[in-house]
């Protein structure tokens, strides 16, 4: 990292501080109703409130679980049906318009489905957040795999290489940063599911605190839950990105 | 592709027909599944009866208005950052904190602070579409031939005959893209939105058919929901064909 990107970046902190600072001026001379909008200090107050003496960790943690569940369920089940569409000219055909005509259906209008086939349990909120993440990866597995170099398959044919040994030894790596890709935005699916689910079927944690927050006009525990949404949304789209640059490291060494 | 486009038809009528005889056989009184011709007749009465027209109309307006205030505050932040650098190095932070607020958190800001309605899904609506507009928005300003800038200077243009002149027509592709993108965005979280709280719409008409326990009805909704969104898409790509030609091919090919 240069200089002149490091100065850049303290200044780009430094802005951002200030912006929390007209926030804090803001609310301080209550130019916003304060019902509204609590300044940073309360809603800070109110984060420290809930870590210490509230349960908001308990409840951090069951948003985390389901949404980490429910996004591996969908990247296993996503990479494996989408190596089997993928290698196989003859299934693509038959199920590749299906896919289409599904991918842009919201997952959240399957909530009502999965509550009537399901109930309110957490086996509801894993097959909603599951199916809604597996479309991002299904499908960028699927074109991963179309996409491979055709003379590497070739090169497979030549030696003689079995169908499993093609998919783990050329199309997979060959792939791997659409799956990636793939699963990055599964995440981010899979976060605002779990949410959403939350707030529908009641079940504990950040979606539900939120939104009781939000009914009982407590805004400065409305905002402290937002906050530390908009840190575990941070967190995952940095821990992803991590994997992301560790798994891909011949691809930059390559260029 | 174009001999065997029947193969695409073979599996989900294959899974229709299968539940429609699995039903029959078995009797269908339960309350979360339904045959496929009794979705297709409550599909049929509820689109006749206006009742869902009238939703799709209304989540339409909200996606379509969220889309245009979102999107169009996108634009504007995009072109400032994107032909700005200094500015976009000192918001890094601040956008690179806020960007992945998930859309519900704000939900009950919106809730909080405009009540039930059209005005807070509008706003949700506006605040998912404006980051992917603004990103694609800000790295089409980078991609713009320099040699046209350096044009823009020669002929000391005005910020905004250059804007207007230069740098919106060399970027329309892209910018065409980001809001494509936008804009299934926008259908998916206005649905979700009215499935979450929001009394209105096609959203709140599966939530209601499902707590009514009417599984045809829950059931026609999803497939509605499923057809327009399909719809929209489709439109939305001949569109940007229609209005790009070669250059939305051009665009996605790269």
């Amino acid at each position: 990292m240069n200089r002149s990107r490091f100065l850049w970046l303290i200044a780009s902190f430094v802005t951002a501080a200030g912006l929390v600072w007209i926030w804090q001026v803001v609310a301080d001379n209550r130019l916003v109703n304060p019902v509204f909008l609590p300044g940073p200090d309360r809603a800070w107050m109110a984060l420290v409130r809930g870590f210490t003496t509230g349960d908001l960790d308990v409840k951090l943690l069951a948003t985390v679980e389901r949404m980490f569940w429910g996004w591996l369920v969908a990247s296993l089940v996503g990479v494996a049906l989408g190596a089997a569409i993928g290698t196989s000219p003859r299934l693509r055909a038959y199920l590749s318009p299906m896919l289409e005509f599904l991918r842009p259906l919201p997952a959240s209008a399957t909530i009502p489905v999965a509550i009537a086939l399901l109930g309110l349990s957490d086996g509801m909120v894993l097959a909603v957040v599951a199916f809604g993440a597996l479309w991002p990866v299904l499908l960028a597995t699927v074109h991963g795999f179309s996409a491979v170099e055709p003379r590497l398959y070739e090169v497979g044919r030549a030696l003689g290489l079995s169908r499993a040994a093609v998919i783990g030894k050329i199309a997979l790596p060959s792939a791997s940063p659409d799956i990636l890709a793939g699963m990055r935005l599964g995440l981010t699916v899979a976060l605002i599911l779990s949410v959403v689910c939350e707030m529908i079927a009641g079940r504990d944690g950040l979606g539900t605190w939120i939104l009781l927050a939000a009914r009982s006009f407590r805004a400065p525990d409305l905002y402290a839950g937002v906050i530390l949404l908009g840190l575990l949304g941070y967190a995952t789209a940095v821990a992803i990105g991590l994997l992301e640059a560790r798994l891909l490291v011949w691809r930059s060494r390559s260029r | 592709m174009n001999s065997s486009w029947w193969k695409g038809l073979v599996v989900p009528a294959a899974l229709i027909a299968t539940a429609e005889v699995a039903m029959r056989i078995n009797g269908s009184t339960s309350m979360s599944l339904a045959a496929p011709s009794d979705i297709a007749a409550a599909l049929a009465a509820a689109l006749l009866d206006g009742s869902m027209l009238a939703a799709t109309r209304d989540t339409l307006i909200s996606a379509g208005a969220g889309l245009a205030i979102g999107g169009l505050l996108g634009l504007a932040l995009g072109i400032l950052f994107g032909l700005v650098r200094p500015v976009d190095h000192l918001m890094e932070v601040t956008v690179e904190v806020i960007r992945p607020v998930p859309s519900v958190a704000v939900l009950p800001i919106a809730l909080l602070v405009f009540g039930f309605g059209y005005t807070m899904e509008i706003a949700i609506v506006a605040f998912s579409c404006l980051w992917p507009v603004m990103i694609y928005t800000r790295s089409a300003m980078a991609g713009i031939e320099p040699r046209l800038m350096e044009v823009a200077r020669a002929l000391r243009l005005s910020p905004w005959a250059r804007i207007s002149k230069i740098v919106f027509p060399a970027a329309l592709p892209r910018i065409l893209v980001a809001f494509r993108l936008a804009a299934a965005i926008a259908l998916v979280v206005a649905v979700t939105v009215e499935i979450a709280i929001n009394p209105l719409g096609l959203g709140y008409g599966i939530l209601v058919a499902q707590q009514g326990l009417q599984p045809a009805l829950m059931l026609a909704y999803l497939v509605w929901i499923g057809i327009v969104g399909w719809s929209l898409n489709t439109l939305l790509s001949l569109a940007q064909q229609r209005l790009l030609g070669r250059a939305a091919r051009v665009e996605v090919a790269r």
